[in-house]
């Protein structure tokens, strides 16, 4: 992380929130400490690899508003230590934003999280905030992304634009790391399609509504792509590594979901020209609940997705034509037990990974979640490939304060 | 002369109406007691309440949440509502906004802090548990009058309170209950008792309401509710504090964007 900018853009928000409204009176100071045990049982593709990690991560949390609630200031910092991969060790700052509330209007503005769109499996219109990918395959760990935000609310919906002066880079496994890609990607030496390279301004749109049973959202993006493509390298030692390239991009997107009954139908869809060439990929499928099942307060919902990429192969998602079926229950007990089983379909080449998700909380503030991943022979032009021996179980338990 | 007196006793029976049910068929009783219910906590404006609820476990072993709700009055539709989530800690500023509908399906968003996502949830089933608790959503949603179908039963005792004492059978084709028995005192209309009856008609759950206090010299609202489950002995108990109206709430303050930030 390029701490000048992000200590920059940080002292800005903070100034603009008045310190001294911070001091004045106290705010409000919550957050959690977590320690994660993974295994890995199959031996790693890879000697320099390990069999195990453990981890250590904390994300505090600060909270003020004044104003009579008008104006707010959010400080979130976090950081994870981990035993087995350097580059999984990390800090950021995932929050830092001062928000005043108008009639009509907001302004955001510092480092900040948000999320667009509706979908499950994969999430094609959220594109503001960098995937932090060491902390979660999944994708769903994100980097806070420097931003001035103006939203405006209206009967029509309501409309946000969005300056972002400053590009963060994807984070990725190191050497040492399971999960990783066979030839280590050297983080170090990445590129951009802009020779103002981190410092381009992107900038994005987007509009929302609620229209009876229907959420739309219409989005652009004008920028760096937060997902890079890879050319071949090598390292200080000579070693080959794969480089991150950072291509620009224009990107537009809709998300709707319609609410039917127990039934909520999905759709994402982009539009996105990048490098002289332009694509299309969409994410659509539906979510159903039962409720009370097995006699009991516990409800079960069957989530499927369709996910599809017109660049077929080729794309750099493994991501072109699956399908994913998953099911979620939720006990509704006082430990708010969940689970959530998923399994993607690669249609083409027929091969599949499956991943466990559960959660329930212990006393008053504890959390124990565990989460686990079957990767069943991939083939080798599959890009999860290279983790074919690296199904795992992870157990997480959290302190709440 | 006659056609004269004959008008006098219909103004007065017409007078009558509401409170002694004159000439009234127990169904017609019951919807103006449940109309005179609602009337009486018509034009609130908007509102804000918190709530501590305790749930104990069959074996008395208690777990705690902490919500803070916020009220706005829809003439001719259902309130709007934003729930807010302060404890357990690890679902600390999850949100919730609800536009509530008589008879359609609510209108309902759920906020996750964790990955800053806002999702429409189906409303459809609100006979859930909230949270955990002995409490289902539709035990805790907005009462409308067409939500339900009514019937007078009969007058009793309740507490040392003169009670009506009325069936309601939801209208909602997807709520838990068949019906439910709901103790309404006389004087002002506050409700005392409900007994909640399941899909097969067995007793299920017992909510009883106390320490009522009177707001903006107008507004009933209860202290506690304790719901009891007969079928498995679990019970939850809330805990209404800090009360406010006409706080100056807004349409503006139910949407999307003042659920995200609501905290």
């Amino acid at each position: 992380m390029n701490i000048k900018y992000i200590l920059l853009f940080a002292a800005i928000a903070f100034a603009i929130s008045k310190p001294g409204n911070l001091i004045a009176s106290t705010g409000e100071f919550t957050g959690y400490i977590a320690t994660e045990m993974r295994l890995f049982p199959e031996s790693p593709a890879s000697s320099q690899q390990g069999d195990g990690q453990v981890s250590l991560s904390i994300q505090p949390e600060y909270f003020k508003d004044w104003d009579e609630g008008k104006q707010s200031f959010t400080f979130v910092p976090y950081i994870r230590l981990d035993s087995m991969d350097s580059q999984r060790t990390h800090w950021d700052i995932r929050e830092l934003t001062w928000v005043k509330v108008g009639e009509n209007w907001e302004v955001r503005a510092g480092l900040r999280k948000l999320f667009w769109g509706v979908a499950e499996s994969q999430h094609l219109v959220d594109v503001i905030n960098q995937t932090d990918l060491v902390d979660s395959l999944d994708g769903e760990e994100k980097l806070g992304q420097p931003m001035v935000n103006v939203s405006f609310m209206g009967d029509n919906g309501t409309l946000d634009l969005f300056l972002l002066p400053y590009f963060r880079e994807r984070t990725f496994p190191g050497e040492k790391a399971r999960l990783r890609t066979g030839l280590y990607i050297d983080t170090d030496q990445a590129q951009y399609e802009s020779g103002a390279e981190k410092e381009h301004i992107d900038w994005a749109v987007r509009w929302f509504q609620s229209l009876g049973d229907w959420d739309v959202g219409l989005s652009h993006f004008s920028g760096t792509s937060r997902s890079p493509t890879f050319n071949m390298g090598t390292d200080s030692d000579g070693n080959s590594v794969l480089v991150p390239y950072y291509a620009l991009m224009e990107q537009t997107g809709i998300d709707l979901q319609a609410t039917k009954g127990a039934w909520l139908w999905k759709l994402e869809a982009i539009t996105q020209r990048s490098q002289g060439d332009r694509h299309q990929a969409l994410t659509g499928g539906f979510e159903y609940t039962f409720v009370g099942v097995f006699d009991s307060a516990a409800d079960m919902g069957l989530i499927s997705e369709y996910l599809y990429d017109d660049r077929g192969e080729s794309a750099p998602t493994p991501m072109e034509s699956d399908l994913m079926v998953g099911m979620r229950l939720a006990l509704n007990d006082e430990a708010s037990t969940d689970f959530l089983v998923g399994a993607s379909i690669d249609v083409n080449q027929q091969n599949f990974n499956v991943s466990l998700e559960g959660s329930r909380r212990i006393k008053e503030d504890w959390k124990l979640s565990i989460e686990g991943r079957i990767f069943i022979d991939p083939p080798k032009e599959d890009p999860i490939y290279s983790m074919r021996r690296d199904s795992f179980v992870q157990l997480e338990l959290a302190r709440y304060f | 002369m006659k056609p004269y007196k004959q008008t006098i006793i219909l103004a007065l029976s017409l007078m009558l109406l509401p409170l002694s049910g004159f000439a009234q068929t127990p169904a017609e009783k019951g919807l103006a007691i449940a109309k005179e219910i609602d009337k009486r906590d018509e034009g609130f404006g908007d509102s804000t309440a918190e709530l501590t609820m305790t749930l104990k476990n069959k074996a008395g072993r208690e777990s705690y949440r902490y919500i803070r709700f916020k009220t706005l009055e829809v003439k001719g539709d259902g309130d709007k509502s934003l729930s807010i989530f302060d404890k357990p800690r690890d679902i600390k500023g999850t949100a919730m906004l609800t536009f509530s509908h008589p008879i359609a399906q609510d209108d309902q968003w759920m906020f996750l802090p964790a990955l800053k996502r806002v999702k429409r949830i189906s409303s459809r089933n609100k006979s859930g548990p909230f949270m955990g608790s002995e409490f289902a959503f539709e035990d805790l949603g907005s009462q409308e009058v067409a939500k339900y179908h009514y019937k007078w039963m009969l007058d009793e005792k309740y507490n040392g309170l003169d009670c009506f004492v009325l069936e309601r059978r939801p209208a909602y084709e997807y709520s838990g209950y068949t019906r439910q028995v709901v103790w309404v005192d006389k004087e002002e209309y506050r409700i005392q008792q409900v007994e909640y009856y399941d899909r097969k008609n067995s007793l299920l759950k017992t909510q009883t309401f106390g320490n009522y206090k009177q707001y903006l010299d107008k507004y009933w609202r209860p202290g506690h509710m304790d719901m009891i489950n007969h079928q498995t002995g679990k019970s939850t108990k809330l805990l209404w504090n800090n009360y406010k109206f006409r706080v100056g709430l807004k349409e503006s303050n139910f949407n999307r964007n003042s659920l995200k930030r609501a905290r």
